[in-house]
């Protein structure tokens, strides 16, 4: 009998330990959700946003918008000046040497052309693979219309692909001629 | 029986955790890469340690002897979890600096051993003062380590703050391997060699 009840004991007090901590964790996890997303946003694509956009007076983190395509999340950042929205970028992702990599993609939306291109997480090789994040590679998709060819010139494209980074170089096109066709969607959905 | 001060101050050399009880070695040798990386971690250890020292304390009568282990690992990893939030929400460079080696804190053996040959014996207002100065000493190590590694593979002082110093100007060239993984085993070696020809 005694030691039923000593075993009774340890399942009530490791039970009522972990039930404890479960409640506490649940509850400075809800509190913290919203900051540690915003923190996320701002040390991940907040830097890129702000290239990619430059020129906004808006907060940029701030004014961003969930929309759904295809059963897709994508958060939608918007760029303003004078308040009237006059850009939009989101992230598309693409396969480079080393593995998947997250491209952002901003498009002009007076003239309908990419505003910028920039690169917020990859795995490409340092010192090679890597300098496809460089501006002198991305800014060559500046600009650029919507029916442009997005390969490399080897592919057949327009884009000037990094020397030694070819395969990088087809995993950014990538990432974007998978993110071009979204625009439209996307736009009137944002201006709507 | 120590005083009430012994048991704050032994942390900072009798008992110093990397140096003297040779424990906590896989993160002091993995963050200590500069000053600033060294002292998040110093801080979050001592949170941890202080408030996991203060509950096993207070629950010493109630916690059955066989499942010990258990509970305490319980209690651990929950003030862990809520450090990683924490650095996660407010201190985001820091966390990002530090990596695993948050999570990594659950299994650090100062904790568990502090909880263990300590908190789950002595007074709450004891082992709270035993946590606090063991971590001191245990944040004062990882400083000292990041600043010796920080300055020769660097030359720099308080990179990733808004207070960098550099030390050497533009000709200096930093001696890099010291921020790699062998200059951390070389430093910690020499470090302890020297604390033992000091000795007690």
């Amino acid at each position: 009998m005694k030691e039923y009840i000593e075993y009774i004991k340890m399942i009530v007090v490791l039970s009522t330990i972990s039930a404890v901590c479960g409640f506490g964790l649940a509850a400075i996890s809800a509190f913290t959700k919203e900051r540690i997303e915003e923190q996320k946003l701002l040390n991940v694509e907040g830097p890129t946003v702000k290239k990619i956009l430059a020129g906004s007076t808006n907060d940029l983190i701030k004014d961003r918008k969930e929309i759904v395509i295809n059963k897709q999340k994508y958060i939608v950042f918007i760029g303003k000046k004078n308040g009237a929205p006059w850009a939009l970028a989101y992230t598309t992702d693409g396969t480079g040497f080393g593995g998947e990599m997250s491209v952002m993609i901003g498009f002009d939306l007076i003239n309908d052309t990419l505003a910028g291109v920039g690169i917020t997480s990859h795995k490409e090789t340092p010192g090679v693979g890597s300098r496809v994040t460089e501006d002198s590679f991305t800014k060559t998709f500046k600009d650029k219309g919507l029916n442009a060819v997005f390969k490399i010139k080897a592919d057949g494209g327009v884009i000037d692909a990094v020397t030694g980074a070819t395969v990088s170089s087809r995993g950014v096109c990538g990432a974007v001629q998978k993110g071009v066709p979204l625009y439209q969607d996307i736009k009137k959905q944002v201006l709507k | 029986m120590a005083s009430i001060a012994q048991e704050f101050t032994k942390g900072f050399w009798k008992e110093i955790p990397p140096f003297r009880l040779v424990l906590g070695i896989c993160a002091a040798l993995a963050v200590t890469k500069s000053l600033v990386d060294g002292f998040g971690m110093g801080i979050a250890l001592i949170f941890v340690l202080v408030c996991s020292n203060i509950i096993i304390s207070m629950l010493r009568k109630v916690i059955p002897k066989k499942v010990r282990l258990a509970c305490y690992i319980v209690i651990i990893a929950t003030f862990v979890v809520i450090v990683e939030l924490i650095t996660q929400a407010y201190v985001y460079s820091l966390y990002e600096a530090l990596g695993i080696f948050i999570p990594l804190i659950v299994v650090n053996c100062i904790i568990l051993g502090r909880a263990e040959a300590f908190a789950s014996k002595k007074s709450v207002l004891r082992s709270a003062l035993d946590g606090l100065g063991i971590g001191a000493g245990y944040t004062l190590a990882l400083v000292f380590l990041g600043a010796l590694r920080e300055i020769l593979g660097r030359g720099t002082l308080f990179a990733g703050s808004q207070y960098v110093i550099n030390l050497f100007g533009p000709s200096f060239k930093p001696y890099a391997f010291m921020v790699e993984a062998p200059g951390a085993f070389v430093c910690l070696g020499l470090l302890l060699g020297i604390m033992n020809v000091l000795g007690d």
